[in-house]
């Protein structure tokens, strides 16, 4: 597929920010090679129990659906209206301002107008009017009405999955409109009528039955992590000793299966292995992985509600019958906004935890008090400020630094300082991007939400285009080699789009960095850093 | 899109024609019975829809988190934009409701020719607002001298501040001059004018426009337009004026006497008033009290700390550990990894 995609200069100069003369009623769905992921393969649908499991091709004419597909659509629509005051309030009280506009990375990387963040809501706006107020029905289009009918319907489809759920027009937005709940409530809908990509109902199915979305089943995740530890030991001589399904263990620490899979997340996997290690031999800090809950990122959140609560079930009911006291989370994005506003709400009351504590710095999670889960960020900035680890931030040296803040820790969570404290404790050289692409206003890596697939890779590219080209300020400006985050997604999306668009630029997850400089107990003179690049001064010894 | 104009322009302009011409003919219709209809039509339209909204539950705490989190001490939290308590969550509500933070964020993105992007504040969106709104509230505040008798004293003195600026011209030869003008209506019709215009001239914007966007700007700048014509040039009798409204608020124009003397123009202001009221609650100028309901704003973002209840959680089908266990019980004892029970003990309970 990677053949077919235009290249950089090509796509820049597709963006055209001209909007048609035509209204956007009449400009027709055309649902484009490379903007646009795979059906869902039936059989991960019906092994969940959802609607509609059927072979199905988005660009042909005969989507299979229901016959009653329009009245599935109109209940689905009209329940939701009930069950979330959200949707209810932003379908009625947008005003059609502008300010979202151009806030959307893909609107930003495409010019096409129905990826403003308003006009994808105005998508389903419009139906709503016709379907659920007095104007649309009198008016019709003078409202802003339209009838629901299947041009309508791969319209949404195809403008639902150009959207990543990052919530970036939502902050700017005088009442708070948030597109990301207009999308998961869309895709809910789509899902009633069985129309998800398999990016994402094939790693929801292999979750539900193997605890991660790459369906690693439980041996092989072991010999996995075994592998990392051979690597670690040939780097450092020192044989970390990773805890599985540990009953009475202290801490339960969930993280991504990407983190397992593909590089450069193993090296962040890696650094977990190296962290809890340290923290057993120095602290006596009992931490255990799990092979059932052995995925932290959440692609039911994607597909419904329902689905998403389906799978997070796995961290509670784990951590209750290993019986730990509490749950750790590693680096992941959309993983941190299901934990953060959904856990608690959908599968607590977690009685049987404990208010988190970290035992090494004393430290009480007083944020986390009721839903249990630290994040791993947060973990360590505090150990790192209470000076429990030995650090040889040096050993970095030869990174030059900056940091992506993913989308869903930062809106959906608020997690800014703590992972630049930490990277700033274990390397000298830190740059961040400039202030309006950054923190709050940070932009999506452009594959987020499930999209991050390989067919779609011209969608990926534009996407991810207005954080590349932040990157490539601080890139060309102070000689930044080398991007943070602390999300999973980003690890597997972030390079493609760096090579795509600035050249030469590496991806790290923040754990990483924290190995490198982490001294372990006994260890040999290391001479590179996790990934087998030499260490800075050590670049002869690795001759 | 101009057909979505020109069609709200015309039918403020079909609406002043028919209270111009029928106000004065049929004053008890358009003094009387229309602005007693638009305000129990507005009250009930306005309290139905809010009501609607309240009945919705709300499932998830689903706050915007606009800054720094509450974690550990020596971390700074932001505790407007990202608020852990209610206290937090109130002074965020009143910023965004009084001063429209989130618009003042606003930034526009630019794009040079060699594919660099900016992002630059962009101010005239939240001025205008601002001024539109702020004018737009004087006036309304103003206009309480009308339907109180004697004029509080607190509207007097906000009278006084909003005309201090007067236009007199006292020579032997020209004597003229204006009643004290009032800023708020200059404002209010140069702040509609430019959030009509920038729907007009920005493409973004026209594109995403429809014919209710540009309606009740049409409305206010015909309400704003007509007061000031009334105030300044075609003079109208005030009092007369002044004895209808009255006799509105005392419901003594239940007998529909409407007082001689007051011009067509005036009916045409009132009818535009009214019209806004009546169109107010089926429209997204709903806004108003939907920014008060807006999940991501008015929650606390403490979702970690406190749960939040959902009323219509349901028990979902989930994979149960021992599912899992008994699919790989086998592969995970192989590999050394620990089960619940042993593979003879699950052969056991499988005969029995």
């Amino acid at each position: 597929m990677a053949d077919e995609t235009p290249k950089p200069s090509e796509l820049l100069s597709k963006i055209d920010y001209h909007t048609p003369s035509t209204h956007w009623m009449d400009v027709p769905v055309n649902i484009r090679k490379g903007m646009y992921c795979y059906a869902s393969n039936p059989k991960s649908v019906e092994y969940l129990g959802l609607p509609n499991a059927r072979a199905w091709n988005p660009i042909e004419e005969d989507w299979k659906l229901p016959e009653n597909w329009q009245q599935i659509l109109h209940e689905g629509f009209k329940e939701r209206l009930e069950k979330f005051r959200s949707i209810k309030v932003f379908m009625d009280i947008c005003v059609r301002c502008g300010a979202c506009a151009d806030k959307c990375h893909f609107f930003i990387g495409t010019g096409d107008p129905k990826n403003m963040p308003v006009l994808r809501a105005e998508l389903l706006r419009s139906v709503y009017r016709n379907d659920f107020t007095l104007m649309g029905k009198l008016l019709g289009r003078f409202a802003g009405a339209r009838p629901m009918s299947l041009a309508v319907l791969k319209e949404w489809w195809y403008y639902l999955f150009q959207c990543t759920e990052c919530r970036r027009c939502s902050l700017y937005c005088p009442y708070g409109i948030d597109t990301a709940e207009i999308t998961m409530f869309g895709r809910e809908l789509l899902n009633l009528l069985g129309l998800n990509i398999d990016w994402i109902a094939t790693p929801v199915a292999n979750c539900y039955r193997t605890g991660n979305h790459l369906g690693i089943q439980p041996h092989a995740f072991k010999d996995m992590l075994e592998f990392f530890v051979d690597d670690i030991e040939e780097i450092t001589g020192v044989r970390v000793e990773p805890n599985f399904n540990k009953k009475g263990a202290d801490i339960l620490f969930i993280t991504p299966s990407g983190d397992v899979f593909a590089d450069p997340g193993t090296y962040t996997c890696m650094g977990y292995l190296m962290l809890f290690h340290f923290l057993k031999e120095k602290y006596g800090l009992d931490v255990t992985w799990s092979t059932y809950a052995s995925e932290g990122g959440n692609f039911g959140s994607f597909t419904s509600h329902e689905t998403m609560k389906r799978l997070n079930a796995k961290m509670y009911l784990e951590a209750k019958r290993l019986g730990v006291k509490w749950i750790l989370g590693g680096e992941c994005g959309h993983m941190w906004l299901v934990i953060n506003q959904y856990m608690d709400t959908m599968n607590g009351p977690a009685d049987f935890l404990e208010v988190p504590v970290n035992p090494i710095t004393g430290t009480r999670f007083d944020n986390a008090a009721s839903t249990k889960m630290v994040h791993l960020s947060e973990f360590t900035a505090d150990l790192i400020k209470h000076g429990k680890l030995d650090l040889k931030p040096e050993r970095n040296d030869n990174k030059i630094l900056t940091f992506h803040d993913s989308c869903n820790p930062s809106r959906g969570m608020g997690m800014f300082d703590e992972p630049r404290y930490v990277i700033k404790n274990v390397a000298n050289h830190f740059y961040d991007m400039p202030a309006n692409t950054i923190r709050e206003h940070t932009f999506c890596c452009g594959s987020g939400s499930g999209l991050n697939a390989g067919e779609n890779m011209e969608e990926r590219m534009a996407g991810g285009l207005p954080r590349a080209n932040a990157v490539k300020y601080v890139h060309e400006k102070y000689g930044v080699n080398m991007l943070a985050c602390v999300c999973a997604i980003d690890r597997a999306a972030l390079p493609a789009s760096m090579a795509y668009w600035v050249p030469g630029m590496q991806v790290t997850g923040v754990t990483e960095l924290v190995a490198n400089a982490l001294v372990l107990p006994g260890e040999q003179e290391r001479t590179t850093d996790l990934r087998g690049e030499p260490l800075p001064g050590m670049e002869e010894a690795d001759e | 899109m101009n057909k979505f104009y020109l069609s709200s322009l015309l039918a403020v302009f079909v609406l002043a024609l028919i209270a111009w011409v029928g106000g004065p003919s049929a004053p008890w219709l358009f003094g009387i019975v229309l602005p007693y209809l638009a305000v129990i039509l507005f009250v009930y339209g306005v309290a139905r829809r809010v009501m609607g909204w309240s009945r919705s539950a709300v499932p998830f705490a689903i706050p915007t988190t606009g800054g720094q989190q509450r974690s550990m001490p020596w971390i700074k939290q932001n505790k407007i934009d990202n608020p852990s308590t209610h206290l937090g969550v109130f002074i965020r509500m009143a910023l965004e409701i009084l001063t429209f933070r989130s618009l003042f964020r606003n930034t526009r993105m630019k794009m040079t020719h060699e594919g660099r992007f900016s992002y630059n504040l962009e101010i005239f969106l939240w001025l205008g607002a601002i001024a539109f709104h702020y004018a737009f509230l004087t006036t309304l505040v103003r206009h309480m001298r009308f339907f109180l008798e004697p004029v509080p004293l607190c509207i007097q003195a906000i009278e006084a501040v909003d005309s201090f600026f007067r236009f007199e011209i006292s020579y032997d030869a020209i004597q003229f001059g204006l009643p004290g003008v009032y800023i708020s209506g200059i404002v209010l019709l140069a702040a509609v004018v430019y959030l009509f215009l920038r729907r007009l001239f920005i493409a973004k914007v026209r594109y995403i426009s429809l014919a209710q966007d540009y309606f009740p700007l049409f409305l206010i700048m015909g309400i704003a337009f007509t007061g000031i014509l009334m105030r300044y040039f075609t003079k109208v009798d005030i009092a007369a004026i002044k004895e209808l409204t009255m006799s509105l608020v005392t419901f003594k124009a239940l007998s529909f006497k409407v007082p001689q003397g007051i011009g067509p123009l005036f009916y045409v202001h009132l009818a535009f008033v009214s019209t806004l009221l009546i169109y107010f609650p089926f429209s997204k100028l709903m806004h108003m009290g939907g920014v008060f309901l807006s999940p991501t704003r008015n929650l606390a973002a403490n979702t970690r700390e406190v749960r939040h209840v959902n009323p219509w959680n349901y028990p979902v089908k989930v994979h149960t550990y021992e599912a899992y266990e008994n699919e790989f019980r086998d592969k995970m004892v192989e590999a050394g990894l620990p089960v619940d029970k042993m593979p003879e003990e699950s052969a056991e309970e499988e005969k029995e």
